[in-house]
C-alpha cells in the first residue's frame, strides 16, 4: 500500500514496571501523536502494556543482512564467553 | 415466524438507563460498520475498540435496566426485541456515517459530551450507575482524545478534508441539542440525585468542541435550532434500517444462540 502521508512506526511495549520495552510491530500514522493512539489501539487492547514508545521506522539505523558473516559468525566459536564452565554451588540455586 | 417485540414498563428510572444505554448500542453499531471499511487499518482498530467500548456500556446499561424494572427482560430482548419507536436514543448517534470526517466529528460531539457526563454522574446516588460512570468515563476521554486528533487534522488538512469535516459539522450541529435536554420524567430523577442536569454541562462542552474546532481552523455554526425526538421515540428513517440489520438474527430464529 502506498502511504505517503502515513510514515511507518515501530512499536515497542513495556508490559510491566522493571521490565525493558520490547518492539513488538509497526504500524503506519500520520505522525507521533497518531502513531501512539494508533500503538494503543492495535497492540494494547488485551492489556498488553503499561508503556508505549513509537519510534519512526526511518531513524532506525540497521545492519546489512550481508554483513552477517563478517558481524555474527566470529562469535560462534567463542564458547568460552559463555558462562557455562563454572561449576555453581547447590546452595545459589538458580542464577 | 418472527419474535414479537416486548413491552417495556418505562417507570423513570427504567426509561433513564435505557436513553442512556440505546445511545451506546446504537452508536456503538454504527462505529462497527466501520470493521473492514476503515482507511487504513489502525483506524479499523481503532473504531472497533471505540465500538466495543459503547457496547460493554450498553450491556451493562441494559442489564441494569432489566433489574430495575424486574419485568423478565434481559439485555438480549432489550437490544433485539424492541421496535423503531421503543428505541430512546439521542438522533445523533443513528445518523449514517457518512464518509470518515462525519463519523469523527459525530464521535466528537458526542464524546464530548459523554466524558463530562460519566465523570458527573461518578457521583449519582445511585450505586449501580456510579459504578457504569467511572468505567465509562475513562473510555469516553480517550474517544474524546481520538476523534479530537483527527479532526483537527482533518479540518487544519488539505482542502477537501477541510471541507469535508465543515460539511458534517454543519450538518450534524442540529443535532447536539438533544444531549442536554430534559424531560419531567429526568427532572425527578436529577432533583433525587440520581441523575446529573445536563444543561450544567453544556458550557464545559462548548469549550471543549470550540477549542478543537479552532486548532482545526472550522467553524462552528451559529444557529441555535435544534432537534429533537429520539428521547421519546420518534426517529429519523435511518434508524429502521440500522435495527433491521441489528436484529435480524434474533427476529428471524428467536432464541437463537450459537
Amino acid at each position: 500500500m502506498a502511504t505517503p502521508n502515513t510514515p511507518l512506526w515501530e512499536v515497542f511495549i513495556r508490559s510491566r514496571n522493571g521490565l525493558a520495552h520490547k518492539h513488538c510491530g509497526s504500524l503506519h500514522a500520520a505522525d507521533a501523536t497518531m502513531a501512539l493512539q494508533a500503538a494503543r489501539d492495535v497492540y494494547t487492547r488485551r492489556g498488553e502494556g503499561l508503556s508505549i514508545w513509537v519510534v519512526p521506522s526511518n531513524a532506525i539505523t540497521a545492519s546489512d543482512p550481508s554483513d552477517k558473516g563478517m558481524l555474527f559468525e566470529p562469535a560462534e566459536s567463542k564458547i568460552y564467553r559463555h558462562p557455562t564452565f563454572y561449576d555453581v554451588p547447590d546452595e545459589v540455586g538458580h542464577m | 415466524m418472527s419474535a414479537a417485540s416486548i413491552n417495556v414498563s418505562e417507570t423513570p428510572l427504567v426509561l433513564y438507563t435505557l436513553r442512556r444505554a440505546d445511545d451506546a448500542l446504537i452508536l456503538g453499531h454504527r462505529l462497527s460498520e466501520w470493521c473492514g471499511h476503515a482507511p487504513m487499518l489502525e483506524e479499523d482498530m481503532a473504531l472497533a475498540n471505540m465500538g466495543l467500548d459503547l457496547l460493554g456500556q450498553a450491556r451493562e446499561l441494559y442489564t441494569y435496566a432489566a433489574k430495575v424494572e424486574d419485568g423478565g427482560h434481559d439485555e438480549d430482548t432489550f437490544a433485539f426485541l424492541r421496535d423503531v419507536r421503543q428505541y430512546r436514543n439521542l438522533l445523533l448517534m443513528e445518523l449514517p456515517n457518512g464518509d470518515f470526517a462525519r463519523t469523527m466529528v459525530r464521535q466528537i460531539f458526542y464524546s464530548a459530551f459523554a466524558d463530562l457526563y460519566w465523570r458527573a454522574m461518578m457521583k449519582s446516588s445511585d450505586a449501580t450507575l456510579a459504578a457504569i460512570a467511572a468505567k465509562s468515563e475513562k473510555e469516553s476521554a480517550y474517544h474524546l482524545r481520538h476523534c479530537s486528533e483527527w479532526v483537527v487534522r482533518l479540518g487544519d488538512g488539505t482542502e477537501e478534508s477541510h471541507a469535508r469535516a465543515q460539511g458534517a459539522i454543519d450538518d450534524l450541529w442540529s443535532f447536539t441539542g438533544e444531549m442536554f435536554a430534559v424531560d419531567d420524567a429526568e427532572r425527578a430523577l436529577i432533583d433525587a440525585g440520581i441523575a446529573i442536569d445536563p444543561a450544567a454541562l453544556r458550557p464545559h462542552w462548548l469549550e471543549t468542541v470550540t477549542g478543537v474546532a479552532a486548532e482545526a481552523t472550522l467553524v462552528l455554526p451559529r444557529n441555535d435550532w435544534m432537534q429533537q425526538g429520539g428521547r421519546i421515540g420518534r426517529h429519523s428513517e435511518h434508524l429502521g434500517h440500522l435495527l433491521s440489520e441489528l436484529q435480524s438474527l434474533q427476529r428471524t430464529f428467536p432464541g437463537a444462540t450459537w
